[in-house]
């Protein structure tokens, strides 16, 4: 009764108190395009043109749109290295990710089905869950014997407690009649397991992993501007150092772009395992 | 005679620290050795003495603890009076939501630390660029929840309180914010582990003072126990400031408290 | 319905019924609704045309998605007319392009129940009053107190929060914070809809008893046939999609209703009469595939 949301209008957030005319709403191309959206961020650019050019001081060393475009167009278009960079960053990014879907998902479905696991576990999860997962940036490096590893594993904590939290939660939720139903007809563990609890599970996979994806590219950049001499983080950085605004904003420009891409991966994959969800 | 969930709790703890001292002490791999061992980390801890210099007892651990909480809140705080109000007026108007959620859209994939070289050149100071980070971080989770909230606010709400003669000012305080508040807690919760996640990045990157200039300070001159310490200080100022926050919301959600209390 | 003594029971009936008899008469003149989500044209109501009298209690049934409760969120104001108009008093409340305004001569109570969970009973209760600027807010809490008691005694349970409360008592609360607004004329939205069969019989006998002392103008949808002549004066039988009026029916029971008459040969005959025109609108929504309105 209480908290729950029946839209009986789905377009509308809320019911409105002004009033719905009876025109109907036209359906041309036109009105598809959303304006508002489109002027909202060509506000955005014409405040960055307007900042640079008239804001002062504090503004002078940052390029306009328009030189920051040339920048790319000139030098990192056809430069190999750049194109080298995203791969590099990808790759930690993949490797980082799917070791921590691998280990976590099964972790979290230990910890919610295993009682005495729960109880012995649990706790240091919880101990080493606060501790952001760039803390463990000079321990990584001391651990493990290549510099490479020790950003993987740093892109791996990020998403890993996620996953592990939401996989957890994801099978406490499992309705217990839908348990006592499989038993009481006959079922056994492993087809309990494969039939009922993996499926149930799946949106909570859904919604750990979009909340790892977009962590995991906080992650990789941040270690990579700590840690290493490749990578779109580490281009980014490098601007910075050399005090080119160009090159700083070419990098987040780029670094935004492949963590979309990312994230409109993982949602795909997400659809495609919940045909269900409208 | 405690119960079996305590004495389990302490087998976890002491099989992972168990795992930590094997692992430095015993695994073949020559690199795994440089990693300072759980007995080293704890006497330097509580030491009054410490070899390097931070331990409870000296004055610059505090020092560090201060600045970073400082950081934290301030940013925290910032998101929270822009970012409420924000959800609210996009969760409540739908024009107001196609405005906004274009621009955050294309802002919000940006991971927060890439700001850092260029909030550093807008900002004069470090000091501003790092709360700016975190900031920037804190508010997109606390406006996206927020927006989530007055949207899964059920629609009858609204519309008693209107033929009960509410006027829209009565409907903010009346319906939308108590409505909305456990998922605006939920936000402030996330925001506050984002902010500490973006905070730590931010220190050790750009930053004088601070348990994650700590980490890499201590990283750099060599003293690895120190870096422990300062991991795991961070971690548990980062829960307890959770912890906080999700106690704020409990008494100010009382309401919520009666029901679970009386499930049906 | 435990009223303590006769003297309290002029007094309730004083207090409930000062303005209740005025007005409160309904007219719905050819009304029709079209919703148009992404140029789909959905026509939910054709040409509905009602004549409510002032103090009668109207059902309105029908089978799922018929437009029961876009009809009433019509009347209530929480949407717009597409065609026709509707008058209260004579006074035009709703037209196709007048704004459509709630407001509390018609206050709604709600299918799953909307008292607002982050306030007490009083607070809920005393709601109506102080929002119109009508009571402040110690005048608005004592005549909540006073309404809640003649109402069964639930002033007792005035501090606590609604889920807290059983869903009986829950929508009993929320018929009190409809009515101490005195509106002209109460809309129910199959209230009891929810509730197991003994609780809803308590709920009729709690309607109908304060039916009976303020003689509000009520409509009340629901599919429940026997909760519709039981309760009701005038039964009005909805189509299915695009919902009109099918039947009016007049219920020739006596007031006050007893349990008793459920058996009687006059309930029965209605009761067919109804069966039949209901069903037949009912098979052609299930072929149809209608979901409720949810």
């Amino acid at each position: 009764m209480i908290d729950r949301a029946r839209n009986n209008d789905p377009s509308e957030p809320v019911p409105r108190l002004a009033p719905r005319t009876g025109r109907s709403a036209s359906h041309t191309w036109v009105s598809r395009i959303n304006w508002r959206g489109a002027a909202s961020v060509a506000g955005f650019v014409l405040l960055w043109e307007l900042l640079v050019r008239f804001g002062g001081g504090r503004f002078e060393g940052i390029p306009t749109l328009a030189e920051v475009l040339r920048a790319f167009g000139d030098k990192y278009l056809t430069n190999a290295q750049y194109w080298r960079s995203w791969i590099v960053s990808f790759e930690r990014v993949g490797y980082g990710f799917v070791a921590s879907q691998l280990l976590g998902i099964p972790l979290g479905i230990l910890l919610g089905t295993r009682k005495i696991f729960h109880e012995v576990v649990y706790p240091v999860v919880e101990l080493l869950r606060p501790i952001p997962p760039l803390a463990w940036v000079p321990l990584s490096i001391l651990f493990w014997p290549t510099t490479e590893l020790s950003i993987i594993f740093i892109t791996f904590i990020g998403p890993f407690f996620i996953i592990v939290i939401n996989v957890h939660d994801g099978v406490r939720n499992i309705r217990k009649e839908h348990l006592w139903l499989a038993r009481s007809l006959g079922a056994r563990p492993g087809y309990i397991f494969r039939r009922i609890i993996l499926p149930s599970l799946i949106p909570s996979i859904a919604v750990g992993m979009t909340l790892g994806i977009a962590v995991t590219w906080n992650v990789v950049i941040a270690a990579e501007m700590i840690a290493s001499d490749v990578g779109l983080g580490r281009l980014t950085w490098e601007g910075y150092v050399s005090h080119t605004a160009t090159t700083v904003i070419v990098g987040m420009i780029s670094i935004g772009l492949a963590g979309y891409l990312s994230t409109l991966a993982v949602t795909y994959a997400e659809k495609k395992l919940m045909p269900w969800r409208k | 005679m405690r119960n079996r969930q305590f004495w389990m709790m302490w087998v976890g703890y002491l099989g992972a620290v168990g795992l930590w001292y094997a692992s430095v002490k015993w695994l073949p791999i020559g690199s795994f050795r440089r990693l300072p061992d759980p007995f080293t980390v704890i006497t330097e801890w509580l030491s009054p003495n410490p070899k390097y210099g931070i331990s409870i007892f000296t004055h610059p651990y505090y020092l560090h603890i201060l600045y970073s909480t400082y950081r934290a809140t301030a940013a925290f705080l910032l998101a929270t009076l822009l970012g409420v109000p924000l959800g609210i007026c996009m969760g409540w108007s739908r024009h107001f939501h196609r405005y906004a959620t274009s621009l955050l859209g294309l802002l919000r994939p940006v991971p927060p630390l890439a700001w850092v070289p260029l909030a550093i050149l807008i900002f004069s100071g470090v000091e501003s660029a790092v709360i700016f980070v975190t900031f920037l971080v804190a508010f997109f989770a606390t406006t996206l929840n927020t927006v989530v909230g007055v949207k899964s606010i059920d629609p009858d709400y609204f519309r008693a309180s209107a033929c009960l003669g509410a006027s829209r000012k009565d409907i903010l305080f009346d319906v939308i914010i108590p409505g909305a508040l456990p998922n605006i807690f939920t936000g402030l919760q996330i925001a506050m582990g984002a902010a500490w996640f973006s905070l730590a990045a931010g220190e050790m990157i750009a930053a004088q003072y601070g348990l994650g200039f700590l980490i890499m300070e201590s990283y750099n001159l060599v003293q690895f126990p120190t870096i422990v310490i300062a991991m795991a200080t961070l971690g548990m100022v980062g829960f307890l400031s959770s912890a906080l926050i999700r106690m704020l919301g409990n008494r100010l959600m009382r309401w919520r408290e009666q029901s679970l209390g009386f499930a049906g | 319905m435990r009223m303590a003594s006769a003297a309290t029971q002029l007094a309730s009936r004083a207090s409930l019924s000062k303005e209740g008899s005025a007005g409160g008469c309904l007219t719905i003149c050819d009304v029709g609704k079209t919703y148009d989500p992404d140029g789909t044209c959905v026509e939910a109501l054709k040409g509905c045309s009602i004549e409510v009298k002032a103090g009668a209690f109207v059902a309105i049934v029908g089978p799922s998605g018929c437009g029961k409760t876009t009809l009433l969120n019509m009347i209530a104001g929480f949407d717009a007319v597409s065609s026709g108009e509707i008058y209260m008093d004579g006074r035009l409340i709703a037209a196709p392009d007048l704004p459509p305004q709630p407001g509390p001569d018609r206050v709604v109570v709600f299918q799953n129940g909307a008292l607002f969970p982050w306030k007490t009973v009083l607070e809920n209760v005393s709601y109506g009053p102080v929002r119109q600027k009508v009571l402040t807010r110690k005048q608005a809490k004592k005549k909540a107190i006073d309404l809640l008691r003649q109402c069964g005694g639930l002033d007792a349970v005035a501090g606590s929060y609604p889920a807290q409360l059983s869903s009986g008592m829950q929508r009993r609360v929320e018929v009190v914070r409809a009515l101490i607004n005195e509106p002209k004329v109460l809309l129910l939205d199959e209230p009891f809809r929810a509730m197991d069969t003994v609780s809803k019989t308590t709920m009729h006998q709690h309607l109908l008893e304060m039916y009976r002392i303020c003689r509000k103008t009520i409509v009340f949808t629901t599919h429940d046939l026997d909760e519709a002549i039981y309760l009701a004066d005038t039964i009005i039988v909805m189509t299915t999609r695009p919902g009109t009026i099918k039947h009016i029916i007049g219920v020739t029971l006596q007031r006050p209703r007893l349990p008793k008459m459920l058996f009687s040969h006059e309930y029965l005959e209605l009761k067919r009469r109804a069966a039949e025109s209901v069903h037949v609108e009912a098979r052609k929504a299930f072929e149809r595939g209608e979901r409720e309105q949810a």
